[in-house]
């Protein structure tokens, strides 16, 4: 079982939304679209369903051309990122909806809709209407419908936006225990790079209605094709800034910080990216190099402190674990692991040989 | 906690008091004085007790006057509800149509009542009106003035064109506010579109459907000027609705004591009926 986009594009009106896209999903995967808003996440998974054509390329499922085919014959399943369930039945009765409509036998309904409420957490409200429930509960059945009718697809667009914090840290944990051992392709968007690497699996990072890189989840994260990959995988947003590399030695360009790096790259200009977690208050290894920086925001966000600095006409976010105050406007001293830099070409590109 | 004593307060409050006083705690308790005395005029006034409720209550005359009211009531909230969701349903969702579409429908609401009766008393003329003359040429024997069978058609025809667009408003906002999402679940379902209806579209309007009918309830209930100008209750008393035959009782005959008893038993059942109503509709409504 596969899931491929062929040369898809989608345009509307004048308006390109997806520009031409190669992607092949295999069997029994996770698949993380990774975007901010209007990457064009949406589109692109309407077009898996079928809930949408799109305006050039085929979509193949199994070896067979489906594009065009309707989502009713495709056995495909959606969640929302809004609650979507049918107001006036019961939590059992939305569960068992689409089995109904394909005219599953009721004993095999009764068994399945069980099954799955109790796998989600929903037996003791299956008599509940979906406006007497949570938000969490509502979205828990949305799921549970998607899941009870064993669909070669399931798409869930942002399932957890709409959920407050506690609600979608427990949800997401759950998540990828749900499609284990589930003989199907899911497709899962998402803003958020925490939840991607929650989720594993694979990722693709989209920018603006392209595909910038796919592959296993982790191997996006450590080793992103170009900067744009890298920033969208990124958050807080990556720091990036230009440097020099002349012999075995590196320097920031707006500042005398150098170090060294073993590397047969050519000399001349690159750019460094550094994720907000290797600029620490604190040594990290042996590797650190010392910057300074003037404190425009400091906050903490849990066990974490967030310091955003600026160091000549550099705007950068610093994480560091613990909690660390700073006051607004102080000049303070931050350490950067280089072992953890990512090195990318002028034309954005990264640099493999480093 | 102190807190600031200043009975200058009430002041702001007076002006609110003595408007609502002025528009509806006099007149209506003008009206209970009236329902319990008999008068014959110079302010001359008898305690009467019940016996104007007993009067009205046990009078045939007000039975068949509550009957047409509530066959009234119910053909035109049988036509106008679907009919105004049907509309509502079939209008365009997108593009320079929508408006085109919610200025049509406006108009109808925008013309004043005794325009609407004058209009349609015109119109369905036998012998010069539109609608009467192209009648009768088409071998029908249509005399609204004179048939009472005629006479309540071309009422309930006015009530539609008036006020079913007020429906299909309230519809047409209620379907605008479901979000997409819902249909394409639907879709992905392989729901019918008979399914999409009930299952989403209509629990999704409950509450817009709900007011659209206490509104048309309420007015087809209390409705006076249309039928008034169009058949001034006539022909006979075939079109005597409540409110026309109450204003023939306390105008045209004098009968205050009865007039004022009878409006108090037509508010009570306005009241009663739309306070179950609402209920009833709200009552699995939970929170949200």
């Amino acid at each position: 079982m596969s899931l491929e986009l062929r040369n898809v594009e989608k345009k509307i009106g004048q308006e390109t939304h997806i520009y031409e896209t190669n992607l092949k999903l295999e069997k029994n995967t996770i698949n993380v679209l990774l975007g901010s808003t209007l990457a064009g996440k949406t589109t692109l998974m309407q077009i898996m369903a079928g809930l949408d054509k799109p305006t050039n390329g085929e979509i193949w499922f199994n070896e067979k051309n489906v594009t065009g085919v309707k989502v009713q014959k495709r056995n495909v399943s959606m969640v929302y990122q809004q609650f979507i369930n049918y107001p006036n039945f019961n939590v059992y009765d939305n569960i068992a909806s689409p089995l109904k409509i394909t005219g599953v036998d009721s004993n095999e309904i009764k068994n399945r809709v069980g099954k799955v409420a109790e796998l989600l957490k929903l037996s003791p409200m299956l008599n509940k209407r979906p406006n007497e429930l949570s938000g969490g509960q509502q979205q828990r059945t949305a799921l549970a419908r998607a899941l009870v009718k064993d669909s070669d697809l399931i798409l869930l667009d942002e399932p957890l936006a709409n959920l407050d914090f506690k609600l979608r840290e427990e949800l997401r944990e759950e998540l990828p225990k749900l499609f284990e051992d589930r003989d199907c392709i899911v497709v899962y968007a998402t803003t958020e790079p925490s939840d991607a690497l929650l989720i594993g699996g694979y990722t693709a990072t989209l920018l603006e209605g392209k595909i910038v890189q796919h592959g296993k989840t982790l191997e996006v994260y450590n080793k992103p094709n170009s900067l744009q990959s890298a920033q969208v995988f990124s958050d807080p947003p990556m720091n990036i800034a230009k440097i020099k590399k002349e012999g075995d030695v590196c320097s920031l360009i707006s500042d005398d910080v150098s170090w060294k790096i073993n590397s047969k790259l050519k000399d001349g200009e690159y750019k460094v990216g550094i994720r907000p977690h290797n600029i620490t208050t604190y040594k990290e290894g042996p590797n650190s190099l010392e910057i300074s920086g003037k404190v425009l925001i400091s906050e903490l966000s849990g066990s974490e402190s967030l310091i955003h600095f600026t160091n000549g006409d550099l705007n950068w976010v610093s994480l560091s674990n613990g909690i660390h105050q700073k006051n607004v406007g102080e000049q303070t001293k931050l350490f950067m692991n280089s072992d953890e830099f990512l090195y990318f070409d002028v034309s954005n590109k990264l640099v493999n040989n480093v | 906690m102190n807190k600031t004593v200043n009975q200058k307060a009430w002041l702001f409050v007076i002006p609110v008091f003595v408007l609502v006083a002025f528009n509806a705690i006099i007149p209506l308790m003008t009206v209970v004085n009236y329902a319990f005395q008999e008068t014959f005029g110079n302010n001359v006034f008898m305690w009467e007790g019940t016996r104007w409720f007993k009067q009205i209550l046990l009078s045939d005359r007000f039975h068949a006057a509550l009957g047409r009211q509530i066959l009234f009531t119910l053909i035109i909230l049988f036509i106008q509800i679907p009919l105004g969701i049907f509309i509502a349903l079939t209008m365009p969702k997108e593009g320079i149509g929508v408006s085109v579409c919610l200025v049509l429908m406006s108009m109808p609401l925008l013309i004043p009542w005794n325009v609407v009766g004058a209009m349609w008393n015109i119109f369905a003329l036998p012998d010069i009106g539109f609608l009467g003359h192209s009648l009768n040429a088409l071998g029908f024997d249509y005399n609204f003035t004179q048939q009472s069978g005629d006479a309540w058609f071309t009422t309930v025809l006015m009530d539609v064109w008036h006020w079913t667009s007020l429906v299909v408003l309230l519809s047409y906002a209620g379907l605008r506010s479901i979000q997409p999402a819902y249909y394409q679940a639907a879709e992905i379902d392989g729901a019918s579109r008979w399914s999409v209806f009930r299952h989403i579209e209509l629990p999704k309007m409950k509450k817009v459907l709900t007011i659209a009918i206490l509104l048309r309830f309420m007015d087809s209930f209390m409705i006076y000027t249309e039928p008034f100008v169009l058949t001034g209750g006539g022909p006979g008393n075939a079109t005597a609705f409540l409110s026309i035959d109450l204003v023939k009782m306390a105008l045209g005959q004098f009968d205050l004591g009865p007039a004022a008893a009878m409006s108090l038993i037509y508010f009570f059942i306005v009241l009663t009926v739309c306070w179950v109503f609402y209920n009833l509709m709200m009552k699995n409504e939970g929170q949200s």
